[in-house]
C-alpha cells in the first residue's frame, strides 16, 4: 500500500513487515539459533560448558551401536503409516463432505467433525487406551459375543498409536482437503461430464489433481505433529518401541542433558524440513 | 470535533493513566506483603495435596504455591530457568541432594531444628544429606521399588523371587516402570550383585538381562502408565512398582498388593531441601518443620498423589494406613533394601545408553 503525500511516497507494505519479521525473529529464529548453539556445546559436571564440539552428533550416529538413529527411523516408519492411513480415511470422508452433502448440513457437519478436538489431547490418548484395554469396550463386547474366548491386549503396541494419531489427524486431513474441495470451480468438473468424462475420470482428472495442494498441506502437517509427537505413543504405545521425542524426553527428565537433547532435537527439524521441501516441490502448497 | 474528542482522550489517558500507576503501585505493595506469607515450592505431586498444605496454610499464614516435576533433571531446568530466590523449598530424591547442594543451589540446614532422631536410622545417611560436614536435606519419606502385583491374577509366592521380572510364566502380563537406575539395581540383585556394588563392568550382563525381560513386558511406562495397566487389566505386575502403586488402591481393590522380593530389593526416598537463594527462608523452614511433624508426616504418607512410608517414625497414622503401608514389616524390608544409586555422570550416562538400547530392542 502506498501512501501520497505532498512531499514524499511512502511505502507502508515495507515498513509494516518489520513488526512481523521482529516477530519471527524473536519467537522462532532466536530459540532456534539457541538450540542450535547448545547442541554444539559440552555438558560437564551437570553443566554447560560453551566449546564447540560435534560430540553430541557423533553420539547420535554412534553411540549405542546406533540406537538413537533406529529411534529415528521408527519415528519416520509409524509418522509415514499414520499419515497414509489418515489420507486414506480422511479424503473420501471430505469428499462426502464436499459433494454428497447438501449445504446446509455441511456447517453442522464440520462442527462434528472438529468436536474431538474441543477434548484435551491427553484425555483422549487415555480414552482410547481404556477402550483397548482388556477391560475396555471392544474386548468386553468381543468377548459377549463370543468371538475372543479370552481377553486380547489392543493397547501398549503400535498398532494403539497409530489407532490414536489417525483419529486425531483424520480431522486435521479431513478440514484441509474439504476446504480445498470446496474451491474447486463446479464449472471445471461440468464440463468434464459434459464432454463425456465418466465419474471416475472427473474425479481422477479434475477433483483429484486440483485438490493435491490440501492433501499436502494436511499430510504435511499431519507428518509434523505426529512425528515430534511424545504423549501419544507414550500413552498408547506403551514405550514397547523408542520413539526419537520419547529418546530427546529421556535425555531432558533424566540427565537435564540439554546438549544432547539438543542435538536430537534439530536432526528431527532436519528431518521435518527435508520433508517439507518434498512436499513443497512437487505441490503447489501456496494454492491452500 | 476531532480536536475536542482528542481532549477528552487525552484527559481521560491521563486520568488512566494515573489510575493505572497508583493500581500498580497498589499492587506491588500488596504483592511485596503478599510476598512474604508465601513461599514457593517446586515438588513432587504428593506435596500438592489440598489436604497436606491447608492445614499449614491455616495455622502459619503461609500460602504455599507449587510446582511439580516428575524428575530430577525436570527440576534442575527449571532451576536453570528461574531467577535467584524465585524458589524456596524443594523436594528431591534424596540421592541427588548432595550433588544439587554442590551446584550451589542448597542452604545448609541446622539439624536440631528437625526430629533428626525420629526419623528411621536406616534412613538418615550421613553421605547422602551432608556434604563438607554440612547438612542439606531431611529425609520426609520413602518406599521400595520393588514388585507390585494383583494377586488375583498372580502366585504371590512367585513375588517374594527377584527372578519374577524374568519368569516366563507372566509374559506380557509386566509392566515395566521407566526409570533405569531402580530398575537396573533391581536386575542386578537378581542376578547376584550387591547394589550398592555395581559396576559399568557388569553393566553387559544386565543389559543381556534387561533384553530378556523386554519379549516378556506388556508395556513400559511412568508411574500412572503403569498404575493405570494393572488397574486396568493391562497387566498384573509392575516390576519396580511399590506402595506408590498400590497402597492408595487398596480400598478400591484388596487385590493390588505389593511385596520386597526374598533377596531385597530397592529403596527410593525423598528429602527437603531449603534454596540458599530464598528470600523467605524462616517460612520455608517452618514448612519443613510442619512436614516433618508427626501430623505433617502422616497427611504426606497418604498423600491423594501416591502412599508411601513416612520418615519420622512417630508419623500419627492410624492403625489401619500403618497396616496398608505394612508399618510392622519395615525392619526386615529395611535391613534387605538398598539406597538408590547415585552413579556419576559417566556411569549414569552408560546406564541411560543400556536403558534406550533396552526400550529400542
Amino acid at each position: 500500500m502506498t501512501v501520497l503525500t505532498p512531499h514524499c511516497r511512502l511505502d507502508l507494505t515495507r515498513w509494516a513487515t518489520w513488526p512481523a519479521a521482529l516477530w519471527t525473529g524473536l519467537f522462532f529464529l532466536l530459540p532456534l539459533l539457541i538450540m542450535l548453539a547448545v547442541s554444539f556445546s559440552a555438558r560437564v559436571d551437570n553443566r554447560m560448558l560453551a566449546v564447540f564440539t560435534l560430540d553430541n552428533y557423533a553420539a547420535f550416529f554412534t553411540q549405542g551401536g546406533g540406537v538413537y538413529v533406529a529411534a529415528l527411523l521408527n519415528s519416520v516408519e509409524v509418522t509415514a503409516i499414520v499419515t497414509l492411513v489418515s489420507l486414506a480415511v480422511a479424503y473420501p470422508l471430505a469428499y462426502i463432505l464436499a459433494y454428497g452433502v447438501p449445504a446446509r448440513w455441511q456447517r453442522l457437519l464440520l462442527v462434528v467433525i472438529v468436536l474431538p478436538f474441543w477434548t484435551s489431547y491427553v484425555i483422549r490418548s487415555y480414552s482410547w487406551l481404556l477402550v483397548l484395554s482388556e477391560k475396555g469396550v471392544i474386548n468386553q463386547v468381543m468377548m459377549a459375543l463370543g468371538l475372543f474366548d479370552q481377553p486380547i491386549g489392543l493397547g501398549n503396541t503400535r498398532g494403539a498409536t497409530v489407532l490414536g494419531f489417525v483419529h486425531f489427524f483424520t480431522m486435521l486431513l479431513t478440514l484441509t482437503i474439504y476446504a480445498n474441495l470446496v474451491q474447486i470451480k463446479e464449472s471445471y468438473r461440468k464440463a468434464a461430464a459434459d464432454l463425456g468424462a465418466s465419474p471416475l475420470q472427473v474425479f481422477l482428472r479434475i477433483t483429484l489433481p486440483l485438490s493435491l495442494p490440501g492433501v499436502a498441506v494436511g499430510a504435511f502437517l499431519t507428518f509434523v505433529l505426529a512425528i515430534g509427537d511424545y504423549i501419544t505413543p507414550q500413552i498408547l504405545g506403551g514405550s514397547r518401541e523408542l520413539l526419537l521425542p520419547q529418546a530427546i524426553m529421556l535425555q531432558i527428565s533424566r540427565q537435564a542433558n540439554f546438549e544432547m537433547a539438543s542435538a536430537m532435537s534439530m536432526v528431527l527439524m532436519l528431518v521435518v524440513s527435508a520433508a517439507f521441501l518434498l512436499f513443497a516441490r512437487h505441490l503447489r502448497m501456496e494454492r491452500v | 470535533m476531532i480536536r475536542s474528542h482528542l481532549r477528552i482522550s487525552r484527559r481521560r489517558l491521563l486520568k488512566t493513566g494515573a489510575a493505572g500507576a497508583a493500581a500498580v503501585g497498589t499492587f506491588s505493595i500488596i504483592g511485596r506483603a503478599r510476598a512474604a506469607e508465601e513461599i514457593n515450592a517446586l515438588v513432587w505431586c504428593d506435596h500438592s495435596d489440598p489436604a497436606l498444605l491447608k492445614p499449614f496454610e491455616d495455622t502459619y499464614g503461609i500460602k504455599v504455591n507449587t510446582k511439580e516435576f516428575a524428575a530430577t533433571g525436570e527440576a534442575l531446568a527449571i532451576l536453570e530457568q528461574s531467577q535467584p530466590g524465585d524458589w524456596d523449598v524443594l523436594v528431591l530424591d534424596t540421592v541427588d541432594i548432595t550433588k544439587v547442594a554442590a551446584m550451589g543451589h542448597l542452604a545448609a540446614l541446622t539439624k536440631s531444628d528437625y526430629p533428626w532422631d525420629d526419623i528411621f536410622p536406616q534412613l538418615t545417611t550421613e553421605s547422602l544429606h551432608f556434604l563438607n560436614g554440612k547438612l542439606y536435606g531431611i529425609p520426609e519419606k520413602f518406599g521400595y521399588n520393588t514388585v507390585a502385583y494383583n494377586s488375583s491374577k498372580v502366585d504371590p509366592a512367585d513375588m517374594r523371587k527377584a527372578s519374577v521380572l524374568w519368569n516366563e510364566k507372566y509374559k506380557g502380563r509386566i509392566a515395566i516402570y521407566d526409570y533405569y537406575v531402580p530398575l537396573m539395581q533391581m536386575v542386578a540383585i537378581g542376578i547376584g550383585i550387591i547394589p550398592p556394588q555395581l559396576t559399568q563392568d557388569q553393566l553387559p550382563a544386565i543389559k543381556a538381562k534387561l533384553l530378556e525381560m523386554k519379549p516378556l513386558a506388556a508395556l513400559i511406562g511412568d508411574v500412572v502408565t503403569v498404575q493405570n495397566a494393572l488397574v486396568s487389566g493391562s497387566a498384573d505386575i509392575i516390576a519396580g512398582g511399590g506402595e506408590f502403586a498400590t497402597a492408595g488402591l487398596h480400598g478400591e481393590n484388596p487385590a493390588l498388593d505389593w511385596v520386597l522380593p526374598d533377596e531385597g530389593g530397592i529403596r527410593w526416598m525423598q528429602s527437603l531441601a531449603i534454596f540458599e537463594k530464598s528470600k523467605r527462608k524462616e517460612a520455608a523452614s517452618k514448612f519443613v518443620k510442619y512436614i516433618m511433624s508427626p501430623a505433617g508426616q502422616a497427611r504426606l504418607a497418604t498423600s491423594a498423589c501416591y502412599w508411601a512410608m513416612p520418615a519420622n517414625n512417630k508419623a500419627a497414622l492410624s492403625d489401619e494406613q500403618k497396616k496398608i503401608l505394612r508399618w510392622d514389616e519395615q525392619p526386615t524390608f529395611l535391613s534387605k533394601s538398598y539406597h538408590y544409586m547415585s552413579p556419576n555422570p559417566e556411569m549414569d550416562k552408560a546406564m541411560l545408553e543400556v536403558w534406550t538400547e533396552f526400550l529400542n530392542a
